[in-house]
Protein backbone atom coordinates (compact mmCIF):
# COMPACT_ATOMS: atom_id res chain seq x y z
CA UNK A 1 0.00 0.00 0.00
CA UNK A 2 1.42 3.35 -1.01
CA UNK A 3 1.31 6.25 1.44
CA UNK A 4 -1.37 8.93 1.23
CA UNK A 5 0.78 11.49 -0.57
CA UNK A 6 1.76 9.15 -3.41
CA UNK A 7 -1.73 7.85 -4.12
CA UNK A 8 -3.12 7.92 -7.61
CA UNK A 9 -5.63 10.80 -7.98
CA UNK A 10 -8.33 8.30 -8.97
CA UNK A 11 -7.76 6.05 -5.93
CA UNK A 12 -10.30 7.67 -3.58
CA UNK A 13 -12.92 8.28 -6.32
CA UNK A 14 -12.74 4.60 -7.27
CA UNK A 15 -13.09 3.48 -3.64
CA UNK A 16 -16.13 5.75 -3.36
CA UNK A 17 -17.71 4.37 -6.54
CA UNK A 18 -17.04 0.79 -5.35
CA UNK A 19 -18.64 1.65 -2.00
CA UNK A 20 -21.67 3.23 -3.68
CA UNK A 21 -22.30 0.13 -5.82
CA UNK A 22 -21.67 -2.13 -2.80
CA UNK A 23 -24.14 -0.15 -0.67
CA UNK A 24 -26.71 0.01 -3.46
CA UNK A 25 -26.52 -3.81 -3.64
CA UNK A 26 -26.93 -4.20 0.13
CA UNK A 27 -30.03 -2.00 -0.05
CA UNK A 28 -31.43 -3.75 -3.11
CA UNK A 29 -30.86 -7.21 -1.59
CA UNK A 30 -32.80 -6.25 1.59
CA UNK A 31 -29.82 -7.44 3.64
CA UNK A 32 -29.80 -3.99 5.26
CA UNK A 33 -33.11 -4.93 6.93
CA UNK A 34 -32.64 -6.92 10.18
CA UNK A 35 -36.11 -8.47 9.84
CA UNK A 36 -35.14 -10.05 6.51
CA UNK A 37 -31.93 -11.52 7.97
CA UNK A 38 -33.84 -12.88 10.99
CA UNK A 39 -36.45 -14.44 8.65
CA UNK A 40 -33.61 -16.08 6.76
CA UNK A 41 -32.01 -17.46 9.93
CA UNK A 42 -35.40 -18.86 11.00
CA UNK A 43 -35.86 -20.55 7.59
CA UNK A 44 -38.86 -18.42 6.66
CA UNK A 45 -37.21 -16.91 3.56
CA UNK A 46 -33.99 -18.46 2.28
CA UNK A 47 -33.53 -15.84 -0.45
CA UNK A 48 -30.55 -14.35 1.38
CA UNK A 49 -28.50 -17.34 0.25
CA UNK A 50 -28.55 -15.75 -3.19
CA UNK A 51 -27.12 -12.48 -1.88
CA UNK A 52 -23.93 -13.94 -0.49
CA UNK A 53 -23.91 -16.52 -3.30
CA UNK A 54 -24.29 -13.96 -6.08
CA UNK A 55 -21.71 -11.67 -4.50
CA UNK A 56 -19.18 -14.45 -3.85
CA UNK A 57 -19.54 -15.94 -7.35
CA UNK A 58 -19.03 -12.60 -9.12
CA UNK A 59 -16.12 -11.69 -6.84
CA UNK A 60 -14.68 -15.18 -7.32
CA UNK A 61 -14.71 -14.79 -11.11
CA UNK A 62 -13.04 -11.36 -10.80
CA UNK A 63 -10.38 -12.70 -8.43
CA UNK A 64 -9.76 -15.60 -10.82
CA UNK A 65 -9.70 -13.77 -14.15
CA UNK A 66 -8.12 -10.36 -13.43
CA UNK A 67 -4.73 -11.65 -12.14
CA UNK A 68 -4.37 -13.61 -15.41
CA UNK A 69 -4.92 -10.53 -17.52
CA UNK A 70 -2.49 -8.24 -15.72
CA UNK A 71 0.03 -8.39 -12.87
CA UNK A 72 -0.56 -5.19 -10.96
CA UNK A 73 -3.50 -2.98 -10.06
CA UNK A 74 -3.39 0.29 -12.05
CA UNK A 75 -4.12 2.67 -9.17
CA UNK A 76 -1.79 1.22 -6.52
CA UNK A 77 0.80 -0.82 -8.40
CA UNK A 78 0.03 -3.64 -5.95
CA UNK A 79 0.21 -7.25 -7.11
CA UNK A 80 -3.21 -8.92 -7.37
CA UNK A 81 -3.63 -11.41 -4.55
CA UNK A 82 -6.45 -13.53 -3.25
CA UNK A 83 -7.88 -12.91 0.21
CA UNK A 84 -6.27 -15.70 2.19
CA UNK A 85 -5.97 -15.43 5.95
CA UNK A 86 -4.11 -17.75 8.25
CA UNK A 87 -6.29 -20.21 10.15
CA UNK A 88 -6.11 -20.33 13.93
CA UNK A 89 -8.42 -20.92 16.87
CA UNK A 90 -9.57 -17.28 16.83
CA UNK A 91 -11.18 -17.78 13.42
CA UNK A 92 -13.51 -20.30 15.07
CA UNK A 93 -14.05 -18.40 18.32
CA UNK A 94 -14.61 -15.17 16.38
CA UNK A 95 -17.06 -16.95 14.11
CA UNK A 96 -19.05 -18.20 17.10
CA UNK A 97 -19.20 -14.73 18.74
CA UNK A 98 -20.02 -13.04 15.41
CA UNK A 99 -22.74 -15.61 14.72
CA UNK A 100 -24.34 -15.08 18.13
CA UNK A 101 -24.38 -11.32 17.48
CA UNK A 102 -25.70 -11.64 13.93
CA UNK A 103 -28.40 -14.07 15.08
CA UNK A 104 -29.45 -11.78 17.95
CA UNK A 105 -29.55 -8.52 15.97
CA UNK A 106 -29.95 -9.58 12.33
CA UNK A 107 -27.33 -7.08 11.23
CA UNK A 108 -23.66 -7.22 10.15
CA UNK A 109 -21.23 -4.31 9.64
CA UNK A 110 -21.65 -3.58 5.90
CA UNK A 111 -25.42 -4.01 6.06
CA UNK A 112 -25.54 -1.71 9.12
CA UNK A 113 -23.85 1.15 7.23
CA UNK A 114 -26.23 0.58 4.31
CA UNK A 115 -29.19 0.50 6.70
CA UNK A 116 -28.20 3.94 7.98
CA UNK A 117 -28.24 5.19 4.38
CA UNK A 118 -31.82 4.02 4.01
CA UNK A 119 -32.72 6.22 6.97
CA UNK A 120 -33.06 3.41 9.48
CA UNK A 121 -31.79 5.45 12.42
CA UNK A 122 -32.38 2.78 15.14
CA UNK A 123 -29.50 0.88 13.49
CA UNK A 124 -27.22 3.39 15.27
CA UNK A 125 -27.73 1.14 18.34
CA UNK A 126 -26.06 -1.68 16.40
CA UNK A 127 -23.29 0.50 14.96
CA UNK A 128 -22.53 1.89 18.43
CA UNK A 129 -22.43 -1.69 19.71
CA UNK A 130 -20.02 -2.71 16.94
CA UNK A 131 -17.61 0.14 17.77
CA UNK A 132 -17.90 -0.79 21.46
CA UNK A 133 -17.17 -4.46 20.71
CA UNK A 134 -14.25 -3.64 18.41
CA UNK A 135 -12.84 -1.29 21.07
CA UNK A 136 -13.24 -3.90 23.83
CA UNK A 137 -11.48 -6.49 21.69
CA UNK A 138 -8.67 -4.02 20.85
CA UNK A 139 -8.34 -3.06 24.53
CA UNK A 140 -8.11 -6.68 25.60
CA UNK A 141 -5.60 -7.51 22.86
CA UNK A 142 -3.46 -4.46 23.72
CA UNK A 143 -3.36 -5.52 27.38
CA UNK A 144 -2.43 -9.06 26.44
CA UNK A 145 0.20 -7.96 23.91
CA UNK A 146 1.93 -5.61 26.37
CA UNK A 147 1.79 -8.28 29.08
CA UNK A 148 3.46 -10.63 26.60
CA UNK A 149 6.28 -8.27 25.59
CA UNK A 150 7.07 -7.27 29.17
CA UNK A 151 7.05 -10.92 30.16
CA UNK A 152 4.62 -10.15 32.95
CA UNK A 153 2.65 -13.21 34.00
CA UNK A 154 -0.50 -11.38 34.95
CA UNK A 155 -2.88 -14.16 34.07
CA UNK B 1 -46.53 -31.75 -23.97
CA UNK B 2 -44.25 -30.52 -21.15
CA UNK B 3 -41.21 -28.39 -22.08
CA UNK B 4 -37.91 -28.33 -20.18
CA UNK B 5 -38.75 -25.03 -18.49
CA UNK B 6 -41.99 -26.44 -17.10
CA UNK B 7 -40.16 -29.58 -15.99
CA UNK B 8 -37.62 -27.52 -14.04
CA UNK B 9 -40.42 -25.39 -12.57
CA UNK B 10 -42.25 -28.54 -11.45
CA UNK B 11 -39.08 -29.98 -9.92
CA UNK B 12 -38.46 -26.76 -7.95
CA UNK B 13 -42.09 -26.48 -6.79
CA UNK B 14 -41.47 -28.01 -3.31
CA UNK B 15 -38.85 -25.31 -2.61
CA UNK B 16 -41.28 -22.45 -3.27
CA UNK B 17 -42.48 -22.06 0.36
CA UNK B 18 -38.88 -21.27 1.36
CA UNK B 19 -38.73 -18.39 -1.13
CA UNK B 20 -41.91 -16.35 -0.50
CA UNK B 21 -40.32 -13.29 -2.15
CA UNK B 22 -38.64 -15.16 -4.99
CA UNK B 23 -34.89 -15.02 -5.53
CA UNK B 24 -34.44 -12.25 -8.11
CA UNK B 25 -34.14 -9.22 -5.79
CA UNK B 26 -31.69 -11.16 -3.63
CA UNK B 27 -29.54 -12.39 -6.53
CA UNK B 28 -29.46 -8.98 -8.26
CA UNK B 29 -28.57 -7.26 -4.97
CA UNK B 30 -25.81 -9.81 -4.40
CA UNK B 31 -24.41 -9.22 -7.88
CA UNK B 32 -24.22 -5.46 -7.14
CA UNK B 33 -22.39 -6.22 -3.87
CA UNK B 34 -19.95 -8.41 -5.82
CA UNK B 35 -19.62 -5.73 -8.51
CA UNK B 36 -18.70 -3.11 -5.88
CA UNK B 37 -16.04 -5.41 -4.40
CA UNK B 38 -14.79 -6.22 -7.92
CA UNK B 39 -14.48 -2.54 -8.94
CA UNK B 40 -12.24 -1.89 -5.94
CA UNK B 41 -10.23 -5.08 -6.53
CA UNK B 42 -9.62 -4.43 -10.23
CA UNK B 43 -8.54 -0.83 -9.64
CA UNK B 44 -6.50 -1.25 -6.46
CA UNK B 45 -5.91 -4.95 -5.74
CA UNK B 46 -7.65 -4.47 -2.36
CA UNK B 47 -10.06 -7.14 -1.02
CA UNK B 48 -12.57 -4.84 0.59
CA UNK B 49 -14.21 -5.82 3.87
CA UNK B 50 -16.60 -3.67 5.83
CA UNK B 51 -15.60 -4.46 9.42
CA UNK B 52 -11.94 -3.33 9.58
CA UNK B 53 -13.43 0.18 9.33
CA UNK B 54 -14.50 -0.20 12.98
CA UNK B 55 -10.96 -0.67 14.31
CA UNK B 56 -9.17 1.59 11.83
CA UNK B 57 -11.60 4.45 12.54
CA UNK B 58 -11.15 4.03 16.30
CA UNK B 59 -7.46 4.81 15.72
CA UNK B 60 -8.49 8.45 15.10
CA UNK B 61 -9.66 8.75 18.71
CA UNK B 62 -7.81 6.03 20.64
CA UNK B 63 -4.13 5.50 21.36
CA UNK B 64 -4.47 1.79 22.07
CA UNK B 65 -1.56 0.07 20.30
CA UNK B 66 -3.83 -2.67 18.96
CA UNK B 67 -6.04 -0.09 17.22
CA UNK B 68 -3.03 1.82 15.82
CA UNK B 69 -1.36 -0.95 13.84
CA UNK B 70 0.50 0.42 10.80
CA UNK B 71 -1.91 -1.28 8.38
CA UNK B 72 -4.87 0.47 10.06
CA UNK B 73 -3.16 3.87 9.97
CA UNK B 74 -2.31 3.36 6.29
CA UNK B 75 -5.84 2.34 5.29
CA UNK B 76 -8.13 4.22 7.68
CA UNK B 77 -8.78 7.14 5.31
CA UNK B 78 -9.99 5.07 2.36
CA UNK B 79 -12.00 2.82 4.71
CA UNK B 80 -13.96 5.92 5.80
CA UNK B 81 -14.54 6.77 2.11
CA UNK B 82 -15.65 3.17 1.41
CA UNK B 83 -18.12 3.31 4.30
CA UNK B 84 -19.45 6.72 3.22
CA UNK B 85 -19.94 5.12 -0.20
CA UNK B 86 -21.94 2.23 1.31
CA UNK B 87 -24.18 4.67 3.21
CA UNK B 88 -24.62 6.80 0.06
CA UNK B 89 -25.27 3.84 -2.23
CA UNK B 90 -28.01 2.54 0.04
CA UNK B 91 -29.52 6.04 0.19
CA UNK B 92 -29.52 6.18 -3.64
CA UNK B 93 -31.29 2.80 -3.67
CA UNK B 94 -33.92 3.94 -1.19
CA UNK B 95 -34.61 7.17 -3.07
CA UNK B 96 -34.72 5.64 -6.57
CA UNK B 97 -35.86 2.04 -7.14
CA UNK B 98 -36.38 1.30 -3.42
CA UNK B 99 -39.37 1.90 -1.16
CA UNK B 100 -37.96 5.11 0.33
CA UNK B 101 -36.86 5.23 3.97
CA UNK B 102 -37.97 2.78 6.62
CA UNK B 103 -37.01 1.94 10.20
CA UNK B 104 -36.58 -1.46 11.79
CA UNK B 105 -38.96 -2.86 14.40
CA UNK B 106 -36.22 -5.02 15.95
CA UNK B 107 -35.81 -3.96 19.58
CA UNK B 108 -32.95 -1.66 20.55
CA UNK B 109 -31.39 -4.06 23.05
CA UNK B 110 -31.11 -6.76 20.38
CA UNK B 111 -29.39 -4.30 18.05
CA UNK B 112 -27.02 -3.02 20.74
CA UNK B 113 -26.20 -6.41 22.29
CA UNK B 114 -25.89 -8.11 18.92
CA UNK B 115 -23.76 -5.21 17.67
CA UNK B 116 -21.29 -5.61 20.55
CA UNK B 117 -20.94 -9.35 19.83
CA UNK B 118 -20.57 -8.66 16.09
CA UNK B 119 -17.86 -6.08 16.87
CA UNK B 120 -15.90 -8.49 19.07
CA UNK B 121 -16.43 -11.49 16.79
CA UNK B 122 -15.49 -9.88 13.52
CA UNK B 123 -12.22 -8.53 14.93
CA UNK B 124 -11.36 -11.80 16.66
CA UNK B 125 -12.26 -13.86 13.60
CA UNK B 126 -10.45 -11.58 11.11
CA UNK B 127 -13.46 -10.65 9.02
CA UNK B 128 -17.20 -10.44 8.58
CA UNK B 129 -19.91 -11.22 6.06
CA UNK B 130 -18.15 -9.18 3.34
CA UNK B 131 -14.49 -9.90 4.12
CA UNK B 132 -14.89 -13.64 4.75
CA UNK B 133 -18.28 -14.25 3.17
CA UNK B 134 -17.73 -12.47 -0.15
CA UNK B 135 -14.01 -11.80 -0.76
CA UNK B 136 -12.69 -14.76 1.26
CA UNK B 137 -15.12 -17.34 -0.09
CA UNK B 138 -14.65 -15.79 -3.56
CA UNK B 139 -10.92 -16.40 -3.11
CA UNK B 140 -11.56 -20.04 -2.28
CA UNK B 141 -10.08 -19.51 1.20
CA UNK B 142 -10.61 -22.47 3.55
CA UNK B 143 -10.17 -20.18 6.57
CA UNK B 144 -13.03 -18.00 5.32
CA UNK B 145 -15.23 -20.97 4.49
CA UNK B 146 -14.79 -22.41 8.00
CA UNK B 147 -15.52 -18.99 9.52
CA UNK B 148 -18.68 -18.54 7.42
CA UNK B 149 -20.01 -22.03 8.18
CA UNK B 150 -19.34 -21.43 11.89
CA UNK B 151 -21.07 -18.04 12.13
CA UNK B 152 -23.94 -19.20 9.93
CA UNK B 153 -24.64 -22.24 12.16
CA UNK B 154 -24.42 -20.23 15.40
CA UNK B 155 -26.54 -17.39 13.96
CA UNK B 156 -29.27 -19.84 12.91
CA UNK B 157 -29.26 -21.40 16.39
CA UNK B 158 -29.33 -18.01 18.12
CA UNK B 159 -32.14 -16.56 15.97
CA UNK B 160 -34.24 -19.71 16.40
CA UNK B 161 -33.66 -19.69 20.16
CA UNK B 162 -34.55 -16.01 20.55
CA UNK B 163 -37.64 -16.59 18.38
CA UNK B 164 -38.64 -19.63 20.45
CA UNK B 165 -38.36 -17.54 23.62
CA UNK B 166 -41.11 -15.36 22.18
CA UNK B 167 -39.06 -12.25 21.43
CA UNK B 168 -40.74 -10.56 18.44
CA UNK B 169 -39.20 -8.96 16.62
Amino acid sequence: MSAGTERHPLFMPLILVGGLVFGFGLGFSHMARPEVVLDFLQFEDLGLLFVMGGAAVLTGVTFLVVPRLRDRAPLTGDVYERRLKRFDRNVLVGGVVFGAGWGLSGICPGAAYASLGVGNWPILWAIAGMFLGAYAQGYWRSLRDSAGTEAVTAD
Amino acid sequence: MVGPVEQIATALEPLAPFFPNGVLQYAIGGLFVGLGASIIYVGTGISAGASTFLESTLSYVSRLPRLNRPDYLATRDWRVVFTVGIVGGAAIYALTVGPGGWTTEVQWWRLLGGGVLVGVGTRLGKGCTSGHGVCGVGSGSKTSLVNVITFMAVAIGTAQLVGALGVVP
